[in-house]
Formats: structure tokens, C-alpha cells, sequence
């Protein structure tokens, strides 16, 4: 018996290391956003997001924690973190959303995992993250 | 009315100009020829006969290789049936270039077999407590009374075979088409597996 290939059910997206059609990887590259800087889970992030109200746009600014980055190509996303009033507050959006009109790497976290979940049970000096020292 | 075959390539997602994500599925649909036409003097209705995909001629019995030769186009792998159009002649080409962006489309095809199937899953029966003592858990229940009416109801539903039949998707919106690369995306999810055959036509 080979590795089970479709662990978890059936859903038909397209999990690490799975062929992706090249028709469709092409496609998604078309869409893929230049000029976005490298960041990973730790860092904090200043993020420009357009929200659309009726019929006029403004930018709004989150800024955060990145706790995870997911997804491939086009369809990646990351998840911001942010305590606003006392409450923790998730945002995730696609990396390469035409809406993000600015992102902004503020600080690089010295972090060793890649999903930091474990920031949501962590309040005060203990959800902090170290910065990076050069 | 516009109709195509095509092969489902998978799933995906677009920036719609709102820059709102938008899931599509990706579909290779056509070029297809036109195979026959039916007319009302002819066959008893109007249809036009279109074939997708190359098969070696060879791979064809006689029977169909017949039909082809007739035609006068290279074998065809599948065959489909567009209803009540006789406006195209043999030899045709029908391609994505029928359809239109934000168009609505239905989509039939062959969907993924689950294998036999209990009612929980085939008919999305609530079953019973996992715990507590409980001996009902995923049964199907009652079937029906005693001595009236004595039988068990037709089309009760109950446990069997599960997927791997023709159904049909309503309503999808034409997101893109690439006539280029004979590439359709519909919005949303259509019946089958990544390479199965899909019929997509306007509503």
C-alpha cells in the first residue's frame, strides 16, 4: 500500500506536493503580484486594505502579527493578529489582493514555527514575539 | 442556445474587479466538431451531434468509425447532443467564443463515486447520539408500519450506491473565457473528478 492520497475526504483542492494542472498554475501566475516583500509568521505587518463603503473607497491600516501564511500561488493568504481594546482580533487576506493597496514589513519576529497559533492563549508580555537581531 | 463539451481541469480562484475573490472552476471545453445534424423531417427533432477529444482510430469499432467516415471528420472520443439547433453544418467547429462572461450555464456531468453509502452520508439523515448509552447511532430507522400496509415503500431511502451518476449543476455564472486556450471558468463547483467530461450549456 502507497501514502493515502487523498487524506481527509475527497475535497479536490490541491494539497503539498500534488501535480497542480499547468493550465490552471499558469493562470494563477498571471494573477501573482510583483513588488510584495518577503514576510513570514512573526513579523508585524502594516497592512493598506481598500474598503469599499456604498460607493466611495478609503484605506484602512491593520497592523499586526502575521501568525500563518497558507495557500500557493495565487491563492495564498496570511492571518494578521492584533489586540484592539482588550480583544484579539484576526484578519486574514489573500496575499495577492488587488485591495491591498500597501504592505508594510515593520519589524522581522524571531519565531520557530510557521503557525503561530499558540499566540491566541498568550496575553500580555507573554504574546510577545522577540525581533530578529542582525 | 450555446452548448460545449469539455474536460473539468480543477478548481481555482480570480480577482473580480472589485478585487474580490471569485472560485472558478477551470474547464477545457471544446473545440468541438459537428458531427450530425438532426432535423425534424430527418430524426423527429433538431439537434446538432457535436464530438470532443481525439481517440485513435484504431481504439473506434466499426459502427462509429462509420459514422465518422460519413461525416467526414477524425474520430471523436465523446459524442453529445445539442436540442432543438439545427443553424450549424457537419464539420463545424463549436468553441468557447459562444460564450458570453456573466452568462448563466448549467453543467452536467458523471459525479464522483462514493461507493455504497449509509443514510448519514447519501441522504443527510441526523442519526443518533454517539454516547449517553445510546444503541441508535447511524441506522437508518423505521422503514414503515406493521401489518398496514405490511411492505416497505417505494423510493424509501435508505442505504446503496452513492455518486458516480450524471447530474447536473444550475445556475453557474461565466466568470472568463479564454478562447485562446479554449478555456471556460464558471463560478462554483461542477459534478466529477479533476479530467472528467462536463456538458455545459446556457440556460
Amino acid at each position: 500500500m502507497g501514502r493515502a492520497r487523498h487524506p481527509g475526504g475527497d475535497s479536490g483542492g490541491f494539497r503539498q506536493g500534488e501535480d497542480m494542472n499547468q493550465t490552471i498554475a499558469r493562470l494563477e501566475e498571471k494573477q501573482l503580484r510583483k513588488g510584495i516583500p518577503r514576510f513570514k509568521a512573526g513579523d508585524t505587518v502594516r497592512v493598506h486594505f481598500q474598503v469599499i463603503e456604498g460607493n466611495r473607497s478609503r484605506i484602512q491600516v491593520f497592523q499586526g502579527t502575521v501568525i500563518k501564511r497558507q495557500g500557493e500561488g495565487a491563492r495564498e493568504t496570511f492571518t494578521v493578529r492584533k489586540h484592539s481594546f482588550g480583544v484579539g482580533v484576526e484578519r486574514t487576506f489573500p496575499v495577492h489582493s488587488p485591495k491591498i493597496s500597501k504592505l508594510e514589513v515593520v519589524s522581522v519576529g524571531d519565531v520557530r514555527r510557521a503557525k503561530l497559533y499558540y499566540l491566541r492563549s498568550k496575553v500580555g508580555k507573554k504574546a510577545r514575539i522577540r525581533e530578529k537581531q542582525q | 442556445m450555446a452548448a460545449i463539451l469539455g474536460k473539468k481541469l480543477g478548481m481555482s480562484q480570480l480577482f473580480n474587479e472589485d478585487g474580490e475573490r471569485v472560485p472558478v472552476t477551470v474547464i477545457e471545453a471544446g473545440p468541438c466538431t459537428v458531427t450530425q445534424v438532426k432535423t425534424v423531417e430527418n430524426d423527429g427533432y433538431a439537434a446538432l451531434q457535436i464530438g470532443f477529444g481525439e481517440v485513435k482510430e484504431q481504439r473506434v469499432n466499426k459502427p462509429l468509425a462509420g459514422h465518422f467516415k460519413k461525416a467526414g471528420v477524425s474520430p471523436r472520443r465523446h459524442l453529445a447532443e445539442i436540442r432543438g439547433r439545427d443553424d450549424a453544418e457537419v464539420g463545424d467547429e463549436i468553441t468557447v467564443a459562444d460564450f458570453e462572461v456573466g452568462q448563466k450555464v448549467k453543467v452536467s456531468g458523471v459525479s464522483r463515486g462514493k461507493g455504497f453509502a449509509g443514510v448519514i452520508k447519501r441522504h443527510g439523515f441526523a442519526g443518533g447520539p454517539g454516547s449517553h448509552g445510546a444503541h441508535f447511532h447511524r441506522a437508518p430507522g423505521s422503514v414503515g408500519a406493521s401489518a398496514t400496509p405490511s411492505r416497505v415503500f417505494k423510493g424509501l431511502r435508505l442505504p446503496g450506491h452513492m455518486g458516480n451518476r450524471r447530474c447536473t449543476q444550475r445556475g453557474l455564472t461565466v466568470v472568463a473565457t479564454d478562447p485562446e486556450n479554449n478555456l471556460l471558468m464558471v463560478k462554483g463547483s461542477v459534478p466529477g473528478g479533476t479530467n472528467a467530461v462536463v456538458y455545459i450549456e446556457t440556460i
